[in-house]
């Protein structure tokens, strides 16, 4: 054993960002009930949707085609905004957060450490979900510059909820509650927001609603990427408003943040 | 001995910390009432008193956890409150509320702490110290209460600090583990780490520290060492023995000289002889009565 010494270089901020993302993606994958719930409940869902509501939507364009863009917005949706609610406002009412407070981990470090796993685990859920899509329901991938929409639309979409979801936490009392009070609600959002069922067949004030929240326009700028133009038709303008998408998502990265902002707490109250 | 700071003294720059005139308020509820308290750098300090004292929220001002309503504070010439990110690298903290739940194995856990710091000890150096070596693969998740604090202050102590602060650090130990915990924190100091003990044994107390405060009502009652709280040391002693068939008890200042009367009263043995001073539970359950 060493006697104590007094040094003044801390590590780099880049040494303590690997460090910190190292530790948020083990434990994510090493949590069986998230990896259920965040990436295993979207597949089941393609699966078991896309074997039950096997029709065509018209133009020889299915059901499933259009589930895609929805389901991969709602695999978004829980690898950000759920996963960020939850498992932040546990590891504040454990003491997680406190005891990071107490040591020279600069704070920004926790933060893009989340956003790793954030990353990870979104990317994880979109490869897998294309990837069943492909092999059992002959899913029509994205082309050229479709891709382009498709990373803009996820990027956009993932930084609003993981910044709502951030702001969402400090309102819990633990884990358990946040996971009571997000989870109803995303569900709630995922019936509304033209996920499970087409947005044009969900009554107008219910659209209205769903259009204040990020979903609605992740899903319909996933379902421009997806979905042959002759079905913009169908969206409530009759255009897929890509730039109104990139609007409201923005303005809720900006509100978002501005919550964290002045709400983050690494205490109990 | 026991130098103990007055209201209205200057901070002592010397000191690992420094509290004058400290206090903290919970709405209606004065929690810290103008604490006074000077810890040496080197030193073992406990800080006793019943829950609700104030012993945790001082504690927690002086690791920069909590906002003061009003009073002086250094630790490591530094205000806590605004205290920057290389003078938290030269504390450890051991909280009351752990450090929370997580995936990670023990060795990952003190693995990722000690990357916060600019000079960490081993890690596996200091599973050893805790005694967690055998547990160094297993998940913190399944360690037991145990085990648990053990690896709290493994965190605490990871990055070489040289000031240690340990809420109640012995919590749900058995006696074998309690006793290696005070070969750890007596390894500790001889490495020149000061350390803020705060407990509910007073045998951890009087095992441990240099000093020893009671807080009762958000007041330091007494600074002393532990021999002398409450002056324990010069208190009569109290003689018991057994004559005639009943049990007699004597208080006095000079049992030296009663024992040697009493011997000399009886023939062989005196039967059932006990010299006992004040126990240290004895002089704090005295003094944080009378501040009920």
């Amino acid at each position: 054993m060493t006697a104590t010494r007094e040094t003044t270089q801390l590590p780099s901020l880049p040494s303590v960002y690997r460090s910190r993302s190292s530790v948020e993606l083990k434990e994510f994958f090493r949590q069986r009930e998230s990896v259920v719930f965040t990436l295993l409940l979207p597949v089941l869902l393609l699966v078991v949707f896309g074997a039950v509501l096997n029709f065509d939507l018209r133009d020889g364009v299915s059901f499933t085609q259009y589930f895609m863009a929805g389901i991969i917005a709602a695999g978004i949706l829980g690898a950000s905004f759920q996963n960020m609610a939850i498992s932040i406002a546990t590891e504040r009412s454990d003491g997680t957060l406190k005891h990071l407070a107490g040591t020279p981990m600069p704070p920004s470090a926790y933060f893009v450490g989340k956003m790793v796993q954030v990353l990870a685990v979104t990317l994880i859920s979109v490869v897998v979900l294309l990837l069943v899509g492909v092999v059992f329901y002959g899913i029509d991938l994205p082309t050229g510059t479709d891709w382009l929409t498709f990373t803009w639309v996820a990027g956009l979409g993932a930084a609003a909820c993981t910044l709502l979801g951030i702001a969402i936490s400090s309102i819990a009392k633990n884990g358990r509650s946040a996971s009571a009070t997000v989870t109803p609600f995303a569900l709630l959002l995922q019936f509304i927001s033209g996920i499970f069922f087409q947005f044009s067949e969900i009554p107008t004030w219910m659209q209205t609603f769903a259009a204040l929240f990020p979903l609605k326009w992740m899903a319909q700028g996933l379902r421009s990427v997806f979905l042959p133009d002759a079905l913009a038709a169908d969206e409530p303008t009759g255009s897929w408003e890509l730039g109104r998408v990139a609007l409201v998502l923005g303005i809720w990265c900006v509100l978002g943040l501005v919550l964290c902002v002045r709400t983050f707490r690494w205490q109990d109250r | 001995m026991a130098a103990r700071p007055r209201p209205g003294d200057p901070l002592d720059p010397d000191a690992a910390i420094s509290v004058r005139g400290l206090v903290k308020r919970y709405g209606d509820f004065t929690a810290v009432d103008g604490l006074d308290l000077d810890i040496r750098r080197g030193e073992i300090f406990a800080l006793l008193g019943p829950n609700g004292a104030g012993k945790t929220t001082t504690v927690e001002i002086c690791e920069g956890y909590r906002a003061r309503d009003a009073g002086e504070v250094r630790v490591l010439g530094e205000d806590p409150a605004v205290g920057s990110r290389a003078w938290k690298a030269r504390l450890g903290i051991v909280l009351q509320s752990g450090s929370g739940d997580s995936q990670l194995t023990v060795r990952e856990l003190v693995g990722a702490q000690a990357s916060y710091y600019a000079d960490p000890r081993d890690a596996d150096e200091v599973l050893e110290l805790v005694g967690l070596t055998e547990k160094a693969g297993v998940r913190a998740k399944l360690l037991s209460g145990g085990q648990r604090r053990r690896l709290d202050v493994a965190l605490g102590i990871v990055g070489r600090p040289t000031l240690l602060f340990l809420d109640e650090p012995t919590t749900g130990f058995d006696p074998e583990a309690r006793r290696q915990f005070w070969s750890l924190i007596r390894s500790l100091r001889d490495l020149g780490t000061t350390m803020l003990l705060t407990t509910h044994y007073l045998d951890e107390a009087e095992a441990l520290a240099d000093r020893v405060g009671v807080i009762a009502g958000g007041r330091l009652v007494e600074v002393a060492v532990p021999s002398a709280l409450g002056g324990r040391e010069t208190a009569p002693a109290v003689v018991t023995w057994t004559e005639d068939g009943a049990r007699r008890t004597e208080a006095t200042a000079t049992p030296t000289a009663f024992v040697a009367e009493l011997a000399a009263r009886f023939p062989g043995e005196v039967p059932d002889l006990a010299v006992a001073r004040p126990t240290l539970e004895d002089v704090y359950l005295r003094m944080i009565g009378d501040d009920r």
